[in-house]
C-alpha cells in the first residue's frame, strides 16, 4: 500500500557556496528549499539564528549578480530592514532564509560574507 | 586553517573556560568546538539559568529573536561542552583560581551596569534606568521588586537606541498584545494598570545620529492606537543631503522623514510618542513635595563632526517618569583583569587580553550591536585563541582536578545543563497553564530547588 504513494520528483539545481575560508562547496539544491536550508543540509557554515523568521541577519549571503534578479521574490520591506544591519552588505545581498530555490537559479553562487566590523555604522 | 585536525595532540585535551553564558559565551564555545577536534569547553555562568540578555534583555514581544536559544542548547549538549551555572566569577572564585583549572579563560560576561547621566536629581525615585525596567519586565532576579511608578500620564525616555524603543513600546503597547508572551506575570498586571499615554524619546544629537535601527522604528510607527509625533522642522535640513547617506542608514532616515512629513493615519490615537532631538538633560525638577515635575534640557547644535554642542538655551519637559537609556557598561569582576574604565570594557587586541586570556561579546566591544554582531565577534575571539594554542603559546594547567568536582566537594551547588532543563520544563508548564509561551521563575532559591528536584516545595 505504501508504495502507491507516489512522491512527486523534486527537481534539483546546482548551487555553489563560497564559505568564510573561501572554499567552494558545490551542492545539489532541491527546488522549493530556501538557501539557508540548502546550506544546512550540506554542512555549509551559515548561521540562521532566528530560524528563518527575518529577525537576525545571520543568514546573509551575497548572490551572484546574474542570478540576483532571477530570484522569484524581490526582498520584502522586512528583509531589507534586516539587511541594513548585515555586515559586508552589497547590492546583491539577500537573507538566505528568504531565497527559495527555483530552476531559474541553476549555477547560482552564494558567498558567505567575511565579517568586517568596520562596515557597521555606529 | 582549523578545519582539519592538524593540531598536535596533547596527552590531555586542552580545557577552555568561558565566563558568561550569554550569546558571546555560546557562540565562542560553538566556534571553538567546531574549529578544534579535541578542546573541552566549560561555560561558567553566575546565574542558575543560561542565555544572558536573550532571556533578560530581548523584549517579550520579539520571540523570533529568541529562537537562537535552540542553537545555544545544541552547543551545550555537545560532548566536549558543559554549562556550569550558579558560579559567580570574581565572587565565588577568583580569576587566579579559575585559571589554575584551565589552559585558557574567555571573558564573555557582558555589560551589567548602566551609564549614568551625572545630573542633579538623577537619584529621584521616578528617574529609573532602562536596564532595570527591562530586567523588571523580563524577570531578572535582581529587578523583580523594582516596581516602577506608572501612575502618571507622561514618560520621558533619554536615549535614541533600540533599548529606548523597546521601553517605549512596552509602555505604549496594549497589554493584551503582550499577554501570550513570556513577559513576567507580575509586570503584565502592573502594565495593565499603567496610566502612561505619552512618551517622549529625547536624544542629544540629530536624526542622522540615532542608534536605533529601521526594523524597530518601523514597528513603533505601526503600533495600534498610538501615533508617532515627529517635528518636520527637524528633518528639513537633512532632506537635501539624502544622497550622501550610506545604505545602512538611508532607509532608516527615509522612514523618519516619511513619518515626519506624511504621518501614518491612525484610528483613535489616544496614545502617542514624540521623537525629539538635540536636547541634553541638565536637571531633574521636583515640585514642593519632592514629586517629579519634569526635566530641564539644554538645546544643542551639531558641529561638523556630528558632535553635540550646547547652545545655552534650555527647555523644560513636564513628565511623571524619566527612563535613562543611554547605554550599558561592563564592570571589572576581578582586580587581575586589565580593564578600561572609561570605555567600560576589557582591554584587548582582537579578543586577546594576554596569552591564555581572551574576551568576547559586549565585555570586549562595549555594549553595542545585536546578536549577529556578537556572533561575528565571537568567531574572531575563537580564532585568536586557537591561533595562540597552535603556536604552543599556552600556559599549562596548574591543577589536574575538575572545577565542578572541586566545587561540589565544598558543597557549592553547580547547575548543569540538565538541571537547567528542569527549570525550563517547569517554566514552559507554568506558561501553558497561564496561556503564555513561558512563565519565568524569577527567584534564585526557587530556580535552585527546581534545578535539583524538578519541584517547588511550596
Ligand atoms: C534590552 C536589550 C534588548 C536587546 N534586544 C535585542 C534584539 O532584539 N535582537 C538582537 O539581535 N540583539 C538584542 N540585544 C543585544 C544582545 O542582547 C547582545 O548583543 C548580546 O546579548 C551580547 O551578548 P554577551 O554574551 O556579550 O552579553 P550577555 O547577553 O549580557 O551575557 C553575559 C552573561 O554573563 C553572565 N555573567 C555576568 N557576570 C558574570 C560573572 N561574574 N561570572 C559568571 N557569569 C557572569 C551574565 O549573567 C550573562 O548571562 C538587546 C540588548 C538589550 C540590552
Ligand atoms: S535566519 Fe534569521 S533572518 Fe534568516
Amino acid at each position: 500500500r505504501c508504495f502507491s504513494i507516489v512522491r512527486k520528483p523534486v527537481k534539483k539545481v546546482n548551487v555553489t557556496f563560497i564559505d568564510r575560508n573561501d572554499e567552494e562547496i558545490k551542492v545539489k539544491a532541491f527546488v522549493g528549499d530556501s538557501l539557508l536550508e540548502v546550506a544546512h543540509a550540506n554542512d555549509v557554515d551559515l548561521e540562521g539564528a532566528c530560524e528563518g523568521t527575518v529577525a537576525c541577519s545571520t543568514c546573509h549571503l551575497i548572490i551572484s549578480e546574474k542570478h540576483y534578479d532571477k530570484i522569484d521574490e524581490p526582498p520584502s520591506e522586512e528583509e531589507l530592514d534586516m539587511l541594513d544591519l548585515a555586515f559586508g552588505l552589497t547590492d546583491t545581498s539577500r537573507l538566505g532564509c528568504q531565497v527559495i530555490v527555483t530552476e531559474q537559479l541553476e549555477n547560482l553562487t552564494a558567498t558567505v560574507p567575511k565579517e568586517h566590523r568596520d562596515m557597521r555604522s555606529d | 586553517l582549523f578545519r582539519h585536525p592538524e593540531f598536535p595532540m596533547h596527552r590531555v585535551a586542552a580545557r577552555v573556560c568561558i565566563v558568561g553564558g550569554g550569546p558571546a559565551g555560546f557562540y565562542t564555545a560553538q566556534n571553538l568546538l567546531k574549529l578544534h577536534p579535541t578542546v573541552h569547553v566549560d561555560i561558567v555562568e553566575k546565574l542558575p539559568v543560561p542565555y544572558g540578555l536573550v532571556r533578560f534583555g530581548v523584549a517579550p514581544d520579539h520571540p523570533e529573536v529568541k529562537n537562537v536559544i535552540n542553537t545555544f542548547s545544541k552547543v551545550a549538549n555537545q560532548n566536549r561542552c558543559r554549562f556550569l551555572g550558579n558560579i559567580n566569577i570574581g565572587r565565588d572564585i577568583s580569576l587566579g583560581t579559575l585559571q589554575s583549572f584551565y589552559n585558557a579563560v574567555v571573558f564573555a560576561y557582558g555589560a551589567e551596569n548602566d551609564r549614568e547621566l551625572g545630573i542633579d536629581g538623577e537619584n529621584h525615585r521616578d528617574v529609573i534606568s532602562a536596564r532595570q525596567f527591562v530586567g523588571w519586565y523580563n524577570g531578572y532576579p535582581g529587578d523583580v521588586d523594582f516596581n516602577p511608578n506608572l501612575q502618571g500620564n507622561t514618560a520621558v525616555i533619554l536615549g535614541h537606541g533600540n533599548v529606548a524603543l523597546d521601553v517605549a513600546r512596552i509602555l505604549l503597547k496594549s497589554p493584551d498584545s503582550l499577554s501570550k508572551t513570556d513577559i513576567t506575570d507580575y509586570s503584565l498586571r502592573q502594565l495593565r494598570n499603567s496610566c502612561i499615554k505619552k512618551v517622549y524619546l529625547m536624544g542629544r544629537r540629530g536624526p542622522l545620529q540615532v542608534s536605533f535601527t529601521v526594523k524597530e522604528l518601523r514597528e513603533m510607527t505601526k503600533l495600534p492606537g498610538c501615533s508617532p509625533v515627529f517635528d518636520p522642522a527637524d528633518f528639513e535640513p537633512i532632506r537635501a543631503s539624502f544622497t550622501e547617506i550610506p545604505r545602512s542608514r538611508k532607509r532608516l532616515t527615509e522612514l523618519m522623514c516619511k513619518t515626519a512629513f506624511d504621518p501614518p493615519k491612525q484610528e483613535s490615537g489616544e496614545r502617542e510618542w514624540i521623537l525629539k532631538f538635540l536636547s541634553s538633560p541638565k536637571k531633574v525638577v521636583t515640585d514642593g513635595k519632592g514629586a517629579l515635575h519634569g526635566i530641564e534640557f539644554e538645546l544643542n547644535q551639531l558641529d561638523g563632526h556630528g558632535r553635540a554642542i550646547g547652545t545655552g538655551k534650555s527647555v523644560f519637559v513636564q513628565c511623571d517618569l524619566v527612563v535613562r537609556s543611554i547605554g550599558y557598561k561592563s564592570v571589572c569582576i576581578d582586580p587581575d583583569i586589565p580593564f578600561d574604565d572609561a570605555r567600560g570594557a576589557i582591554l584587548n587586541e582582537g579578543g586577546r587580553v594576554q596569552k591564555g586570556l581572551y574576551c568576547s561579546g559586549w565585555v570586549k566591544t562595549g555594549p553595542v550591536g545585536v546578536i549577529a554582531s556578537t556572533m561575528n565577534d565571537a568567531m574572531d575571539t575563537a580564532k585568536a585563541l586557537l591561533d595562540d594554542m597552535e603556536q604552543g603559546e599556552w600556559p599549562q594547567r596548574k591543577r589536574d582536578e575538575d572545577l565542578a568536582d572541586v566545587l561540589k566537594g565544598i558543597h557549592h551547588q553547580v547547575v548543569l545543563f540538565e538541571n537547567w532543563e528542569q527549570i525550563d520544563k517547569r517554566e514552559l508548564e507554568m506558561g501553558c497553564t497561564l496561556g503564555k509561551s513561558r512563565e519565568k521563575v524569577v527567584n534564585i532559591a526557587e530556580m535552585m530547588e527546581l534545578a535539583f528536584t524538578g519541584y517547588l516545595s511550596k
